[in-house]
Order: structure tokens, then C-alpha cells, then sequence
């Protein structure tokens, strides 16, 4: 059996009276980059959200064999899970330097400088701006800064809410191909929520289909990247 | 030519006053983006406390207005525990209502417990003149203020962007969601903030009812909060050193304008305040030193 980072059994959750999951089990193993895909409503958002603990939900959400479902937001950031929010997730009016350096609240050790020059040379662009303001950044360099931000934290299990959202095609490309490159130098454990199918597979290990709150296809990304439904459905050919 | 000069010290010391109960507002608009209106009353309710310890506990008067600025920090943090935590910080309405109720509860209750007589407050500062000039005096007083709230605001500048818990209130009154996501608990970051506004206060109502010419009563910080909120939104509500201009501002105004303006009677001073305010924002929405929102998308 293979090491389990995340497992995730019959996840039911939503907003006040309206459920949008209805008993989800999926899971992630140590290392591996997952996929979700799913239309616009499908709850792909509503997924990452219950994991974080930013909603009511039910079922069992297992980290590293310990429930984390219940547990405080801010316990569950301790606890390793850094969550990339959808669209910008920034502080606006902080500087770069400043969003990394809450990126790393959680962290007591001393080598939160070290961890920053790194970022800065993933992504130099955030160095050349790392006093500027982040609400003045570029929507790709502020994704960049969210996403550095949920890494300063040093996370088992980083969450990645549609990174693509409103990016122009080549930024995301990059994007995704940085995501790839973390993963394999710091193994981080990525679980990605994505509409753009086939980018995401392509850096994926495996992934799921979500629809209406049930996940209905499940696989490796390269047989799903071959599935005709999903070819039809997500892919557009 | 000296009294001009008489005038503008007088605003000096007033402004000085407002612009220290205006940062006070300012930790708090940054706290939860929205105006304390009780935080005047809070004050007075402080310099209360401060007036007992030191007339009636016999402590020296810079450690019972250290205490007295300790116990309302507690007072604050547990105001925003009970009364402003369990509300949604988004929905302003609920909050602003329970700030204007705070202020009758804290009017009524300085009013059961000391009356409403005017008390004489000690002096915390030497009196005397600095400065002569003519007519024109510029009191240690007024100097003393002046390097009070200047002292505050560098302090404050000082645990917002150089400490830990700094950081956090920052990022928590920049982006909440966010904010949490990274792990910092939100909660009791701006009660952090809550706290250290009511210090504040309570220090500015100690300072402005210090001066001789004035006396501790229930109402004395009801028309100071106005001048403040003000002085708070012409410097831009979220900026520390704008709240001082602000305040310096204001009290600059209201007392050569009284003095100049012939046709507007001292009692009409509060209404000039407002209409600096109104040109200002006018013609700058975000006040002089606010964070205009900046978003690209």
C-alpha cells in the first residue's frame, strides 16, 4: 500500500442549507500531484474549502492518518496544509516581502530568510517587486506571490484553487510548469482544482472528475487524458 | 500678528488631543473598517479610572495613567471578544449599532458610578510657559502633547511593522480570507487591535482633560470624538501619521477660524471641522493619507 497523505471518506459539506458535496472519497499519496476537474458549480472550490476547514462539513478528512475535519482553520495551516485560494490570493496592501513573511507566520524556525531567497529565485520577477505593494502586481505575478506565499509555510499538502483563473494562456503554461518543477524539488504533495483539463493532467499523477458534488470518473492522468468522455467533456475534442 | 500666532498654538494643543483619540480610531478602522463611535466614551471612561488611582488610591499620576491605560486595554479586548466577535465582520451595521450603544453605556455608567459633576484632573505635565511670543504663549503643555502623540504614533509605526503580532494585524485588516489561510488567528489579532486602541485612548482623554483649563465629566469626550473622526477621516481612516495631520489640521481650523471668520460663532467650530472634512473628501475620496485601493485585475 501506498504512503497516504490525504484521505478523504464520504465528504458531505455547503453552504447553510444547500449541500454541494455529496460524499466524496478520494485520496492523495505522499509526493503526488492530484487533480479535480469539474465544471463551473461542480464544487471543486467547495472541496478545497471543507479540507481547510472554511466550511461545515461532515464525513472524514484524514491527514497523515490523523482527522483534521472539525479542526480549526488555523490548526489545520499548522498542521501543514497551505491553501492557494481562488483568484488573487494576496494582501493587497502589504509588500511582497511582507506576503511571504506571513506565508511563514506559522513557522518558528530561523531559516524563514533562507526560505524567501528561494521563492525570490523561483520567481525573480517577486524580487524585483518585493517592495511594492502586492495589490500593484500583474494577476500572474500576483498568482506567482500567492503561490510562494502558501510554500513559505512549508506545507505537506499544498491546495491550488484554479491557478489558471483569468490568466493569459502562456502565464499559465509557466505557471504550471513551476508547479511541476516544485513538486519534484521539494516534494510537495499538490492537490490542483482545475477547468483547464488538459494542462492540469499534464503535470498530474492522477485525478478525478467531479460533477454535481459526486466524483464520477476516476484514474491515472494519462488514462484519463485518453478517456473519450473526458476528451469530450473537458477537452474540447 | 500675535494672536494669529496665539491661535495657531491654541489649535496646536487641541489638535494634538484629536489627533491621539484619532489613532485610536485608526487601530480600530483597521481592525474592523469601521469608526469606534464609542471610543470617546471609552476614554473618558479610563480617565475615570485613572482619576480614582490617583486621587483616591494616592498613586503617583504617570503610573495610575499607565495602569488606567492597562485596565482599558483589558476593557477593550473583552468589548471585542463579547460584543464584536460573534458578529459577521462584514455586515457593519449590527457593529456600528453596538459601538453607539457601547456609548450610552459607557456615558451612563461613568455617570452612575462619579456623577456628573466636573472633577479637576491632576496635572500631567508641567505648567508654565516654553515660549513667549508677545500674547502668544506656547505652554509646556502644548509641547508635551505634541511630543506625547508624536511618541505614540512612532510606537505604534514601530509594533505594526517591525513585530510578529504587527504583521498579522496587518494582513488580518488587508485580507481576512487570506489571512487565516496562512494560519493567523484572526480573532484574537484584532483584539490585539481593540486593545491597544482603548490604551490609546484612554491616554488622550487623561492628556486632554489634563489641561488646566478643562475638567473630567461624563460628556467632556463627546465633542472631542467628533473632531477626532474627522481629523481620522481626513488623514484617510488607515494611516497612522495621517490621523496626526488630520488632527493638527482640524484643530488648526477650528481655531482660526473662530477667531476670523466673524460670522461663524464659536459654538458653530464643530460644524467648520465638518466642512474641512467634506471639501477633502470630495476632491480626495480616500483622505489625504489613505490607502487608495489599488486592484488590478
Amino acid at each position: 500500500m501506498s504512503d497516504k497523505l490525504l484521505e478523504v471518506k464520504d465528504l458531505r459539506g455547503g453552504y447553510g442549507p444547500i449541500q454541494v458535496l455529496h460524499g466524496l472519497d478520494f485520496h492523495v499519496d505522499k509526493g503526488e500531484v492530484v487533480v479535480i476537474l469539474g465544471a463551473n458549480g461542480a464544487g471543486k472550490t467547495t472541496t478545497l474549502r471543507a479540507l481547510s476547514g472554511m466550511i461545515e462539513t461532515s464525513g472524514s478528512i484524514e491527514l497523515e492518518g490523523e482527522q483534521i475535519l472539525g479542526a480549526k482553520k488555523a490548526d489545520i495551516v499548522r498542521k501543514g496544509v497551505a491553501h492557494v485560494p481562488q483568484g488573487r490570493g494576496t494582501l493587497p496592501e502589504l509588500s511582497v516581502e511582507d506576503n511571504l513573511l506571513v506565508g511563514a507566520y506559522v513557522r518558528k524556525d530561523k531559516e524563514v530568510q533562507a526560505d524567501m531567497e528561494k521563492w525570490f529565485e523561483v520567481y525573480p520577477v517577486l524580487h524585483e517587486r518585493r517592495h511594492q505593494r502586492a495589490g500593484s502586481l500583474s494577476g500572474g505575478e500576483q498568482q506567482m506571490l500567492a503561490v510562494s506565499r502558501a510554500l513559505m509555510s512549508r506545507p505537506e499538502l499544498l491546495l491550488l484553487d484554479e491557478p489558471s483563473l483569468g490568466l493569459a494562456p502562456i502565464i499559465v503554461a509557466d505557471l504550471f510548469d513551476r508547479f511541476s518543477h516544485i513538486n519534484k524539488d521539494t516534494g510537495t504533495t499538490m492537490l490542483v482544482v482545475e477547468q483547464n483539463a488538459q494542462l492540469a493532467l499534464s503535470i498530474a499523477d492522477r485525478g478525478y472528475v467531479l460533477e454535481s458534488g459526486q466524483i464520477t470518473v476516476q484514474g491515472e492522468a494519462s488514462s484519463l487524458m485518453h478517456d473519450d468522455a473526458i476528451r469530450k467533456a473537458y477537452l474540447g475534442v | 500678528m500675535e494672536l494669529f500666532v496665539a491661535r495657531l498654538f491654541d489649535g496646536l494643543a487641541n489638535g494634538s488631543t484629536y489627533a491621539l483619540i484619532a489613532l485610536a480610531l485608526v487601530m480600530i478602522y483597521k481592525a474592523t473598517t469601521l469608526i469606534n463611535f464609542a471610543q470617546g466614551e471609552m476614554a473618558m471612561f479610563g480617565a475615570f479610572i485613572v482619576l480614582v488611582l490617583a486621587t483616591e488610591q494616592g498613586v503617583p499620576m504617570w503610573i495610575a495613567v499607565l495602569i488606567g491605560m492597562i485596565i482599558s486595554a483589558l476593557i477593550g479586548a473583552g468589548i471585542e471578544r463579547t460584543l464584536i466577535r460573534p458578529f459577521d465582520p462584514a455586515d457593519h451595521l449590527p457593529l456600528v449599532i453596538i459601538t453607539l450603544g457601547l456609548f450610552l453605556v459607557f456615558g451612563s455608567l461613568a455617570g452612575i458610578i462619579w456623577r456628573f459633576d466636573p472633577r479637576q484632573f491632576p496635572e500631567l505635565f508641567p505648567s508654565g510657559s516654553a515660549l513667549s511670543f508677545g500674547v502668544a504663549t506656547l505652554t509646556w503643555y502644548t509641547v508635551c502633547v505634541v511630543a506625547t502623540v508624536l511618541a505614540v504614533a512612532g510606537l505604534l509605526t514601530v509594533l505594526l511593522n517591525t513585530t510578529k503580532i504587527g504583521l498579522a494585524f496587518r494582513a488580518v485588516s488587508s485580507n481576512l480570507e487570506s489571512s487565516e489561510l496562512s494560519g493567523i488567528r484572526v480573532g484574537p489579532t484584532l483584539q490585539f487591535g481593540w486593545a491597544i486602541a482603548a490604551a490609546v485612548g484612554t491616554l488622550a482623554a487623561s492628556i486632554y482633560v489634563a489641561d488646566p483649563i478643562r475638567q473630567l465629566e461624563p460628556t467632556v469626550m463627546a465633542r472631542v470624538l467628533i473632531f477626532s473622526a474627522a481629523a481620522a477621516a481626513l488623514g484617510g481612516l488607515d494611516s497612522l501619521w495621517g490621523a496626526i495631520i488630520g488632527g493638527i489640521a482640524i484643530g488648526m481650523v477650528q481655531s482660526i477660524v473662530v477667531q476670523y471668520v466673524p460670522f461663524i460663532p464659536n459654538e458653530m467650530s464643530l460644524a467648520t471641522a465638518v466642512l474641512v472634512l467634506v471639501l477633502v473628501l470630495v476632491f480626495k475620496p480616500s483622505g489625504l493619507f489613505g490607502t487608495p485601493a489599488v486592484e488590478r485585475v
